[in-house]
């Protein structure tokens, strides 16, 4: 499958591919619209204004997107080890909860400058410990690490209620939710840090973690294929006999490598509770960990794939928000089934047109050899 | 090309229709996850500005949220789109509100549920441990085994209120009555898995439960439908489901969701709004329980005497039902 | 499917006079990105010949066997089968046009019996019975035309290597084939399994079969085959009738340049002992013995050959030595450490020890395909203090290195960031044994040096390997091919099922004798 699209230039491979992709997804999505009696091309401009159209609703985009990169960069680096990790639900949320404890037990105490990085420091370390123990698990007694990740969402999400409904509940309050951060344990908002620096930006969930993300891109795109743990990692993940001939110890680097997934799957905390909602609630990992495994597909497990993906996700989110919100007859789930489309047809059909392509190509192509003549 | 002009001159004519009734009340309401088809609570709230909406021909806009960031994206969207009133459905959404009203002194919030003190926020909450109790004593009366259950949905403290105060009431009627209670599940799935439902229901029924009350969103249908298997009995709750197993849904305890999204679209519109909680209770008429064609059979007339009998004590203070919410427990 | 059968019978009929040859190939090509696979490819084998195709790895052949079988699709080209054109878009197609493959690695599914595996694929109806009282009946036949028995109820994980061809080939004439393709059948075959395999492709041809051999062995060619083909980066350079071209010539015209016949090797005397086993053995993971009680000593100067039918614990053997597989039983002893059942030793500390391993199997041990040359180039020295730059990897360091030893080894391409599974078969082998021999190491085990690679380049492993040798290095040299054991080694040791059951000095070898030891001397199938 993959010699096929092999045969084609890179540009067209992660270019032009992915684009006529989205183009289909949308033309599909546009029949639909068509039947329920709206106009497609109406919605479309609704989507892609209310997700990039203005600052309010770029900031909405970024924001998602941030999400996205996180969680896409999870299941990336485990997909270079051979893993698929299916936890990063239950690994953000466990990230969220060690942001939340940090920020409820000393926000009263310590400054911003010390609180940040003892908030990264926790929800990576939260992320990467609830990443850990499948991670042991596979390497060390052969459970199947799609199994355990998922086992482990849903004890993380009974983990949650638990001490949201009995513990952290703030007294008095219906809600399940702890109290609010005071200012120290508030990550910058983006239109606040740009206020600074004179920019006006319209408010947003926007915040400053959206720099730790691309710096984690960075970071992480430099440790798989510049350092010699990244070079083990992919070793094992493309050839675990080769890696065993090689002096690598795989299942060392299944429980690294997982750990570093759950880290990153940790910072959706880190931008939910410290950045967004400034308390611990539940739910707010919505899906993003899920949607972190169509983000790594379908940016092709690559960093900067991941941040082009999300960046799509995001404006399909903000966009897609905006359309339920503007155009009543397109309710939520018509919007669920347009994110569904773009990510069947970029995601699950990524190679469906490669054919396709790589025949339109060969024909407009070849002036190497003369005289083709096909019999 | 002809689709985009069309769009433009529907936006131009919608700005005209809005321009001719600038001086007409524009209410909102943002529901929760759930949906406004989640047969249960986002649904009442739903039927109750359909209502408005219908006697007052009045338009709102509505969104209904798919994660937690977009409560408060949607709650400011309406008050930016210059809404009078927006209405959140949910205590998940008091946060969002409390924040965006201090935005937008001018407009009126409402929320169900959730408990909010600003100048321009009313607070729409139900005392569903008043309910309850009356259902818990219906179910104690009815049952032959001398056991009764309920089955919660996901398990939070609002849960925890009715299932206390079933308990209590189910307690009133004879201090040797035994409570079953389960939780469906500790996540939102919780609130639509009537499989789950319908399973914990017969485990119910297996350790001699033959009462049960569902507290549990739409798993509340697979509660009622093995109930009816059984042929046991089931109480509804929320909106009167009575009518979906005549003959084994011996009630419904009813939380007026509607009522109270109608009141306070009402009050806005006939200037009678204040900010503030309002409390819907037995008192209020906000809670009650129901009776219909559907189950009159069911109750004898000693039940319904000594039910209203009790409804009337807990008016009139007489009873005092204690609330989970108050200290936590149920004690 | 059916609409190239219907055409083939039409066309037969409408060419009633001399038949038309079986297969013939007009100006295919064939390329992979930038890479040049067949290059206006012609030829034309007669029906009821045994034709030889030859090549250096990566010559086109096998590129030009799948086109002819339908897993690629030329990109020009005209394929024309007993004189009608075909459009070979599948396998599928490639089998109603009457042609038939064996592959190198086997296609069969190891749990089902010979006689699921023959009509896999071809069954018809809904129920399985009527299918099988046809094959079955089927099979009988092609046992009495063939000679080409294997029992229709074993089940093939049971089977040896020789009885699996036989497997494939009845697979093939089961579904019809007219033409056979063999890819590289004798690789895995004894002397003896080689013979009776020879006597089968001769049966067929007696029968009006034709047969296309693709072969690196050049005796193979001359002792079996009608006519053959040479092929040289991707173009036929030469058409020969066997009768009329000689082993040499057609090396000659396979590499482009002379070939030197003869290793050169002088005697040398062999030093300390590097590599001690004792009593080693190793089990798999049913408990059964695959290395059983092994022990021998290699001394500095030194090559022992291991003979054997492959599947004996030469594998086993070779990457317990190396550290991959736990020694469960014994103990060996290399540069003044004991690597015991309770001390173990993995490949990165073995490898400090300066033993260096060639492993049998390149693409699945001895490299990663994913990784660029120059990845694939420090495999196993990766964490080298001179590789590093800090936390990061010293890429010029690396590449460097790589083009250095692409330069040494003559790799070609020369590209340090070609991805290492598009390199050739032989230059794949070529960059790993650089890599391992640039560490001067003490010990060296290589496990089938040269199996897949092309006469050229043989040679050259040959003479690095005797440099080694002659250098110092102590070798344990594991090879199926009896004619390299004997090029090669001081001393070889036979292994029969685990157990060393000969050594003997190389100068005492012949092959004959080799291949009864191999098989334990248990009488010899060519008997009958």
């Amino acid at each position: 499958m993959n010699t096929d699209s092999r045969s084609l230039p890179r540009w067209i491979d992660i270019g032009l591919i992915p684009v006529i992709n989205i183009a289909l997804a949308l033309i599909v999505s546009g029949l639909i619209i068509t039947v329920i009696g709206e106009d497609p091309l109406v919605a479309v401009t609704v989507m892609v204004k209310g997700a990039l159209g203005y600052q309010e609703g770029i900031g909405y985009t970024l924001y998602y997107a941030t999400n996205f990169i996180f969680t896409g960069l999870a299941v990336a680096v485990a997909f270079h080890a051979g893993l698929f990790n299916i936890g990063g639900e239950g690994q953000a949320y466990m990230g969220g909860l060690g942001v939340g404890l940090v920020m409820l037990g000393f926000d009263a105490a310590l400054p911003i400058a010390l609180l940040l990085p003892l908030g990264l420091l926790a929800s990576a370390i939260f992320g990467a410990a609830w990443a850990a123990v499948p991670a042991y698990l596979q390497a060390y007694r052969g459970s199947h690490i799609v199994i355990t990740t998922i086992m482990f969402n849903f004890i993380a999400a009974a983990l949650m209620v638990y001490l949201m409904v009995n513990v952290l509940i703030q007294p008095g309050q219906m809600s399940p939710q702890s109290r609010e951060f005071s200012m120290s344990g508030h990550l910058p908002f983006m239109h606040e840090a740009l206020a600074w620096i004179g920019i006006p930006f319209a408010r947003s969930p926007l915040n400053v973690s959206i720099v730790w993300a691309l710096l984690c891109c960075l970071g992480l795109g430099a440790y798989i294929w510049r350092t010699r743990w990244g070079y083990e990692l992919r070793a094992v993940g493309h050839n675990e006999r080769a890696a065993v001939y090689a002096g690598v110890n795989p299942r060392r680097v299944i429980v690294v490598t997982m750990c570093i997934s759950g880290g990153l799957a940790g910072f959706v905390g880190l931008n939910e509770v410290m950045g967004v909602h400034h308390r611990l609630l539940l739910d707010f990992t919505a899906g993003y960990g899920f949607t972190g495994i169509a983000v790594s597909l379908m940016g092709r497990n690559h960093p900067i794939g991941v941040v082009l993906a999300s960046l799509l996700f995001g404006v399909l989110y903000q966009g897609g928000a905006e359309l339920a919100f503007e155009v009543p007859a397109i309710t939520r789930e018509m919007v669920v089934t347009i994110q569904g489309l773009v990510i069947l047809f970029s995601g699950a059909l990524a190679y469906m047109t490669a054919p396709w392509v790589e025949r339109v190509y060969h024909a407009v192509k070849p002036r190497r050899a003369p005289a083709a003549s096909e019999a | 090309m002809k689709s985009v002009s069309t769009l433009l001159a529907s936006a131009i004519l919608l700005t005209v229709s809005t321009a001719v009734s600038a001086a007409d009340l524009k209410p909102a309401v943002v529901f929760d996850m759930g949906g406004k088809f989640d047969k249960s609570f986002n649904q009442g709230v739903n039927d109750g500005v359909m209502k408005f909406n219908k006697e007052t021909g009045l338009k709102y806009r509505e969104f209904e949220i798919t994660n937690p960031t977009q409560r408060e994206q949607a709650i400011r969207k309406m008050a930016q789109r210059g809404s009078d009133i927006i209405l959140g459905v949910g205590f998940a959404q008091s946060s969002a509100i409390e924040k965006v009203a201090k935005e937008f002194p001018n407009t009126k919030f409402a929320i169900i549920d959730g408990y909010v003190v600003a100048p321009n926020v009313q607070s729409l909450l139900f005392k569903e441990h008043e309910g309850s109790f009356l259902v818990g004593m219906l179910a104690a009366m009815a049952s032959k085994s001398g056991k009764v259950g309920f089955i919660g949905g996901m398990d939070i403290p609002l849960i925890r209120r009715f299932a206390c105060g079933y308990e209590k009431g189910a307690k009133h009627v004879s201090s040797k009555i035994g409570v079953i209670q389960n939780m469906t599940g500790t996540t939102p799935a919780a609130w639509s898995d009537p499989g789950r439902g319908a399973e914990l229901t017969r485990g119910q029924f297996d350790q001699g439960v033959d009462v049960v009350y569902a507290a549990a969103g739409y798993t509340g249908v697979g509660v009622y439908q093995a109930a009816k298997d059984a042929g046991k009995l089931a109480i509804g709750v929320d909106s009167n489901q009575n009518y979906l197993h005549p003959g084994t849904m011996l009630t419904s305890m009813l939380k007026r969701v509607d009522v109270a999204a109608y009141t306070t679209f009402m009050e806005a519109k006939n200037g009678t709004w204040k900010a503030g909680i309002k409390v819907f209770g037995l008192k209020e008429g906000g809670i009650d329980w129901a009776l219909d064609e559907h189950n009159q059979d069911l109750i004898s007339g000693d039940m319904k005497a000594k039910i209203e009998a009790a409804k009337s004590a807990i008016i009139a203070g007489e009873i005092k039902v204690h609330d989970y919410m108050s200290d936590k427990s149920c004690k | 499917m059916s609409t190239g059968d219907d055409r083939l019978t039409n066309d037969r009929a409408a060419v009633p006079s001399s038949p038309p040859p079986a297969i013939e190939l007009h100006g295919i090509s064939k390329s992979f990105g930038p890479v040049q696979a067949n290059q206006n490819v012609s030829m034309t084998i007669a029906a009821g010949d045994i034709h030889g195709i030859v090549g250096e790895n990566g010559a086109g052949k096998s590129t030009l066997m799948s086109i002819l079988y339908g897993f690629y699709e030329a990109d020009q080209g005209e394929i024309r089968v007993a004189g009608q054109s075909v459009n070979i878009a599948s396998p599928d197609k490639a089998i109603a046009a009457g042609i038939g493959m064996v592959h190198q690695h086997f296609m069969l599914v190891d749990t089902f019996t010979v006689l699921e595996n023959v009509m896999m694929g071809a069954e018809s109806g809904v129920l399985l019975s009527g299918s099988i009282t046809a094959a079955r009946s089927e099979l009988k036949r092609l046992e009495a035309e063939y000679d080409l028995y294997v029992d229709p109820k074993a089940v093939i994980e049971d089977l040896p290597v020789g009885e699996l061809q036989r497997v494939e080939i009845l697979k093939a004439l089961y579904r019809g084939a007219k033409v056979l393709i063999l890819d590289e059948p004798t690789g895995v075959l004894t002397p003896q399994e080689t013979e009776q395999l020879f006597r089968i492709l001769k049966a067929l041809k007696a029968q009006g079969g034709t047969v296309i051999l693709i072969t690196h062995k050049l005796r193979e060619i001359m002792a079996i085959t009608d006519t053959v083909t040479v092929m040289r980066h991707g173009k036929v350079v030469a058409s020969k009738t066997t009768a009329e071209t000689s082993e040499a010539e057609l090396a000659e015209l396979m590499v482009g340049r002379k070939i030197r016949a003869e290793l050169q090797r002088t005697e040398v005397a062999a030093g300390a002992v590097a590599l001690r086993v004792g009593h080693l053995t190793v089990r798999d993971a049913y408990q059964v013995p695959r290395v059983d009680d092994v022990s021998f000593e290699i001394r500095a100067h030194e090559i022992v050959g291991v003979a054997g039918v492959s599947g004996n614990g030469q594998s086993e053997l070779l990457e317990a030595l190396s550290g991959i597989l736990p020694v469960d039983d014994g103990l060996f002893e290399i540069g003044g450490r004991r690597i015991t059942p309770n001390a173990p030793c993995d490949p990165a500390q073995l490898r400090a020890l300066h033993l260096a391993h060639v492993p049998e199997d390149r693409q699945r041990l001895g490299m990663v395909g994913e990784f660029s040359a120059r990845e694939s180039a420090i495999l196993g020295y990766h964490n080298d203090p001179l590789y590093q730059a800090g936390f990061m990897f010293n890429q010029v360091a690396i590449k460097a290195k790589c083009a250095d030893l692409m330069t040494q080894f003559d790799v070609r391409p020369p590209l340090p960031e070609a991805l290492s599974a598009n390199l050739s078969g032989g230059n794949q082998q070529k960059l790993i044994l650089a890599r391992e021999l640039n560490r001067a190491p003490d010990v060296l085990l290589v496990g089938q040096p040269t199996r897949g690679v092309d006469i050229g380049a043989i040679e050259f492993i040959h003479r690095q390997l005797i440099e080694l040798r002659d250098r110092g290095c102590a070798i344990l040299l594991v090879s199926v091919e009896l004619e390299e054991i004997m090029a090669l080694s001081d001393r070889i040791l036979v292994m029969f099922e685990g157990r060393i059951v000969a050594e003997l000095p190389a100068a005492d070898a012949d092959e004959r004798s080799l291949g009864l030891l191999m098989a334990n001397a248990a009488p010899v199938e060519t008997a009958h």
